[in-house]
């Protein structure tokens, strides 16, 4: 018989220990499919965050860097600079990128720096057990926002690609979403490009992934789904924010 | 012999290159800003990079990127700077990735001012980023001795896969001296198999990382930690001695301080009182050993530094309680005068060792 489908060789065969429901084992899979697919799981070099997602060092199956929180692009850049035809990304949480990390993330764009960062907005900080992310909706419960985020008290939601859109640095950014399979396969091919754009030499690239956490949302997996769907999309809006001139990827 | 006069900045940055440095990542601060502008011309001129980061945040994580990479890579900044950068140089301990930080050090606390100090003694010694972990610390005393002391930094830096510090003051970075270049040095980098670099480029997987979050596994590095700390204490512990035959009043004193110390103990052996001077080039490893051995036939120490006493502990630590150690310092980003330090030497001198 045929296998039409299995285990893309980039991602090892282990055990994630995400929560059920969190999409973080999709976006890895999406990730580790691409490298595949561009055939450079011999020359990229990942970066991993601090937070749920500081064990992507150990499922993907290539070199991989421990970075301190939000130095990540920072890190990258270091790599990059040194090996400049190596394909070089991060992977960070918002907790990570967008509020610890938010001055290492814009100068990489605004150096317009050959690396990937592929960012999980799940609107909530998971590993230290859920409290406010710098995404986190007006109104969302969480542990250090008991009574919902309050814009009074702790401002608004901060919305990356948005930021990212007039820096001329920024050559490729996205926002989408892993919570069915149409966007899956819409996020998917956002990654290829935001790679092909890096490989191409074109600049900074930075694919926002929209992303469950059922566990510190208190929700179902199923609900969970329908959560991000019906209250992130409308303050994320999904699409392409920059692209590079037709024809050069 | 191919003497130049050149300042103390600029023969750090020249010394790094002739140590086969190609990548700089730093963020400006007075007063090390000649370091930076020598390095950004240089190192374009031998294929390198220097990178003007955002922060200093940035700068010592872009190093720990290039460091992972396999390159030869440094930074340099003072007190605020280097205040900035300790949780990166906690990770580049953690990680064992070589790398040369560079701090020409200030007075403080807070933003203090621009004149020279050597107040930073305990943050580059004892720790100064969280967790276990040592710098190999090393500390000039001379433009020609910057110079030179940055191929050995990389050299150390390389050999056992560790952060090392090389620190002067703010004084020794503006100051000029001729300086001896030396013929081109054939300068050897290892193999680094460890770094990341790509699957194709090495056998299987490299992993650069500080975390494990196993309390077993931790355990295990800090040990594997500690047994290379111990050897580093063994075999690097660098000191260099002055008039020290005979010498019962014994001065200890690094960087800048060392040279007017020197003055002080001839001014003060012309007088007939016997001083000597211990000046430490390694200030972690600190030269215990070599101070322990003087402790039998000193009657006292005079730690002189630019702080409250802060290398005075490890003074006290090498001497182990057999003959009393003081401390003369000036503060601030004040430089002791010659004169003081020998007014204290003849104190300790009249007032025997029981001051």
């Amino acid at each position: 018989m045929k296998k039409v489908f299995t285990r893309p060789r980039s991602l090892k065969d282990v055990p994630f220990h995400y929560c059920p429901g969190c999409t973080h084992g999709v976006a890895h899979r999406l990730v580790a499919e691409v490298i595949d697919e561009l055939g450079i799981q011999d020359n990229v070099i990942g970066n991993a965050p601090v937070g749920c997602a500081v064990f992507t060092m150990d499922y993907f199956d290539f070199d991989m860097i421990s970075a301190a929180h939000g130095r990540a692009p920072a890190v990258a850049t270091g790599v990059k600079r040194v090996l400049p035809d190596r394909v070089v990304f991060t992977y960070q949480g918002d907790g990570d990128l967008a509020a610890i990390g938010t001055g290492e993330f814009i100068h990489a764009a605004v150096r317009g720096e050959k690396i990937t960062c592929i960012f999980i907005n799940n609107a909530v900080y998971g590993m230290t057990g859920g409290q406010m992310a710098p995404t986190t909706l007006l109104g969302q419960k969480t542990k250090t926002t008991p009574y919902g985020r309050d814009s009074e008290v702790n401002g608004y939601p901060i919305k990356v690609c948005e930021m990212l859109t007039p820096l001329d640095g920024a050559a490729y950014v996205a926002r989408v979403a892993v919570h069915s399979p149409k966007a899956i396969i819409q996020a998917k091919k956002a990654l290829k490009k935001a790679f092909q754009v890096q490989i191409n030499g074109l600049g900074f690239s930075l694919v926002e992934i929209l992303s469950t956490c059922p566990t510190n949302w208190g929700l179902t997996p199923l609900e969970a789904v329908k959560w991000l769907d019906e209250n992130m999309i409308p303050y994320f809006p999904l699409g392409e924010y920059k692209v590079p001139p037709a024809g050069v990827i | 012999m191919n003497k130049i006069l050149m300042k103390g900045n600029e023969a750090i940055g020249e010394g790094a290159v002739r140590a086969g440095c190609r990548y700089f990542f730093g963020y400006p601060i007075t007063p090390q800003s000649e370091l930076t502008h020598y390095l950004a011309k240089r190192l374009p001129e031998v294929g390198g990079l220097f990178l003007q980061a955002e922060s200093e945040v940035a700068s010592i994580n872009m190093v720990y990127g290039a460091a992972a990479a396999g390159a030869r890579v440094m930074t340099s900044s003072s007190g605020p700077g280097i205040s900035l950068m300790q949780e990166g140089l906690s990770y580049l301990a953690g990680a064992e990735l070589p790398s040369v930080v560079v701090n020409l050090m200030r007075g403080g606390p807070g933003l203090g001012n621009i004149a020279p100090s050597q107040s930073d003694y305990f943050q580059a010694v004892k720790g100064g980023g969280h967790g276990d972990y040592h710098m190999i610390v090393l500390a000039p005393n001379s433009v020609q001795e910057m110079l030179d002391t940055m191929r050995k930094a990389f050299d150390l830096a390389d050999k056992y896969r560790n952060p090392v510090m090389v620190m002067a003051d703010g004084v020794m970075g503006q100051m000029m001296e001729p300086v001896d270049l030396g013929g081109d040095i054939k300068v050897e980098i290892p193999p680094k198999s460890w770094a990341t670099t790509g699957m194709a480029h090495h056998a299987g997987k490299n992993l650069i990382n500080s975390c494990l979050v196993i309390p077993e596994e931790m355990e295990e590095l800090n040990l594997r930690l500690e047994k290379k700390y111990r050897e580093i204490s063994q075999k690097e512990q660098v000191c260099d001695e002055y008039m020290l035959e005979g010498a019962d009043i014994v001065l200890v004193a690094f960087g800048l301080v060392s040279r007017i110390c020197m003055s002080a103990v001839e001014k003060a052996r012309a007088m007939g009182i016997k001083a000597g001077l211990i000046r430490p080039v390694s200030l972690w490893p600190f030269p215990a050993d070599f101070i322990g051995k003087t402790a039998d036939k000193t009657r006292a120490y005079l730690a002189v530094e630019m702080n409250m006493g802060q290398m005075i502990e490890d003074v006290r630590l090498a001497v182990c309680g057999k003959a009393p150690v003081f401390h003369y310092g000036r503060l601030g980003g004040m430089v002791p005068d010659l004169r003081d330090v020998l007014k204290e030497i003849i104190k300790l001198h009249e007032g025997g060792a029981g001051r």
